[in-house]
């Protein structure tokens, strides 16, 4: 029975690239090296709720359709439309994502990513400050100082800190953990907290006074802190401040507590800034524990191909770029959009009610492997392979070190790339009938 | 008697373990629920897998309860999901993220059953 070996995970942007996997019979029956979550995703596929086969929404149910007729409505759906959005593009592969934009590009349609609910902060914080990132290899080797602000790696990326940064060992960082502080900062005691050798508390949605204070610190402004800030004391800020100063190599890893909070990008921003600082007297870096496994990858593709990393409106025929305006839930929320083509991702789970509230009255195309609340408020479901296991592609990590993803075993179904090529197809061709 | 409490969501392995499998029941369990400690939930007079009513300027979502003794007082979590999302913030203050963490709250005990992943998205089909 074939065993493959460094098989890539493509569940989150950890990306992990050491995956053994035996398959028998064109099924995956034992998987090594991955946690809870790459596991549910290799093994669970046998037993998920597949969506088998193309369907259309009649008299409110969704019902079989040949696949032909599933992409004529699609694309009729997409030509008659005055204001697409095209959402999602996150778990698949930089090939379909080139080709999305493509289709978008085609269809006057505006695209994002699922950046929108995630890291988009981060991006418009990198615009305003840059970013000062290294790959996680460079952290793996080198880093004595480890943050983690706002995340909860033990949960949403629980090989991170055993792969690239607390307990994996280097060739600078040969005591692994013993070598390492790690520095938790979170609004509450996570588990990732619990293994922390320094836990702050923040309250909630004052991350970015806590950044200015450190960044006081930090330039030799400690007499403009006040005594507590973000409901820690002084004492604790000048002691992380020190810690951050002193170390050979840090980094601050952070995630949604950052980005989802009160000020959003600002505090991106603000610990870009930080790094910039420390950087005066230490080695400082930054990464964002990016969520879906090929998130990254979107910003890339959509970088080379239109100059801005996600929310980019093609109504005017040429990419268009502001986020609160061309955002995917900013366009829901103001009830402009009316059609939508949702592919691997999810916004039936993951946006505020008004958003999905409107995705339910407009025509709604959903590409996916798998049936979700997306499938719920859909008027046109077209399955599609899972990328990274039945189909090969190329992704990139969170640091945006891109990994090439094996085809494992073999599958009936089409590529989210194939199935976005034959809706362009369709769509030139509805568009030269007209 | 209403508990007071500011509200976010997010990330848990057990939400992660099921985002291929949102039909399942596992996901309901994975993401149906509000994390108090266990102060706040005597305070309410609730134990776990009781039910919590959640209401925001922006919905209401009956979800169960559960314990965490790493939140602290007047701290609320609810798995990332279309529970949390029923009242979480829409508005992106211009800048494209909604408010998907620090959304005021207020909390009380219910008779009332969470809705099941069909259930709660058909409300959408039929608004």
């Amino acid at each position: 029975m074939p065993v493959i070996k460094d098989a890539v995970c493509s569940l989150c942007g950890s990306l992990c690239d050491d995956i053994t996997v035996t398959v028998e019979d064109n099924k995956i029956t034992k998987i090594e090296n991955a946690c809870i979550l790459g596991h549910s995703k290799f093994v669970g596929m046998f037993e998920h709720d597949r969506i088998e086969t193309p369907m259309i929404r009649k008299d409110g149910e969704l019902v079989p359709v040949p696949y032909e007729e599933a992409i004529e409505a699609a694309a009729k759906i997409l030509v008659n439309s005055r204001r697409t959005l095209s959402y999602g593009w996150c778990s698949t592969s930089c090939e379909a994502i080139g080709k999305a934009i493509q289709l978008a590009e085609e269809t006057g349609s505006l695209i994002d990513s699922t950046a929108n609910v995630c890291h988009g902060p981060s991006a418009l914080a990198a615009q305003e400050k840059g970013s000062p990132g290294a790959s996680l290899g460079v952290i793996k080797n080198r880093a004595d100082v480890i943050v983690f602000w706002g995340c909860n790696p033990v949960h949403a990326h629980p090989r991170h800190m055993s792969r690239y940064s607390s307990f994996s060992k280097g060739l600078f960082s040969t005591k692994g953990r013993k070598g390492r502080k790690m520095v938790v900062i979170d609004v509450r005691k996570t588990d990732t907290a619990k293994l922390a050798d320094k836990y702050v508390e923040i309250e909630q949605g004052s991350d970015l006074l806590l950044i200015t204070a450190l960044r006081s610190a930090v330039n030799g402004h400690e007499d403009v802190i006040p005594e507590t800030v973000a409901g820690i004391s002084k004492e604790e800020i000048l002691e992380l401040a020190e810690t951050l100063k002193n170390a050979q190599f840090s980094c601050i890893f952070f995630g949604m507590g950052v980005t989802q909070s009160r000020s959003k990008y600002k505090n991106g921003d603000g610990v870009s800034s930080l790094i910039s600082d420390l950087n005066q007297h230490s080695k400082a870096v930054t990464i964002g524990m990016r969520g879906h496994y090929n998130v990254t990858g979107f910003g890339q593709v959509a970088t080379w191909e239109t100059g801005f990393p996600m929310a980019i409106d093609f109504s005017r025929g040429f990419p268009y770029y502001n986020p609160g305006e061309t955002g995917a839930n900013d366009v829901l929320v103001r009830e402009e959009a009316d059609a939508a083509i949702i592919s691997a991702a999810d916004p039936g789970a993951h946006f505020p009610q008004k958003a999905v509230r409107h995705l339910a009255k407009i025509p709604v195309i959903q590409i996916d492997p798998y049936a979700n609340p997306t499938t719920e408020i859909a008027d046109v479901v077209i399955p599609a392979a899972v990328v990274g296991i039945e189909a090969e592609g190329t992704a990139y990590r969170m640091d945006a070190i891109p990994i090439r993803m094996k085809k494992l075993i073999d599958t009936e179904f089409k590529t989210d790339e194939q199935i976005t090529k034959d809706l362009i197809t369709k769509v030139r061709e509805l568009k030269e009938g007209a | 008697m209403k508990l007071k409490a500011n509200l976010i969501s997010g990330r848990t392995a057990d939400q992660g373990a099921h985002l291929e499998a949102k039909t399942y029941r596992g996901y309901f369990d994975a993401c149906a629920y509000c994390e108090l400690n266990s102060a706040d939930l005597d305070k309410l007079g609730v134990s776990e897998g009781n039910s919590l009513k959640v209401a925001t300027d922006f919905g209401e979502v009956v979800v169960f309860a559960k314990a965490n003794d790493g939140n602290p007082d007047g701290l609320a979590f609810i798995p990332m999901g279309p529970w949390a999302n029923t009242v979480l913030d829409p508005d992106t203050h211009g800048c494209g993220m909604p408010g998907l963490k620090g959304v005021p709250s207020e909390i009380e005990a219910t008779e009332e059953k969470p809705l099941d992943m069909k259930s709660l998205m058909k409300q959408y089909r039929e608004d």
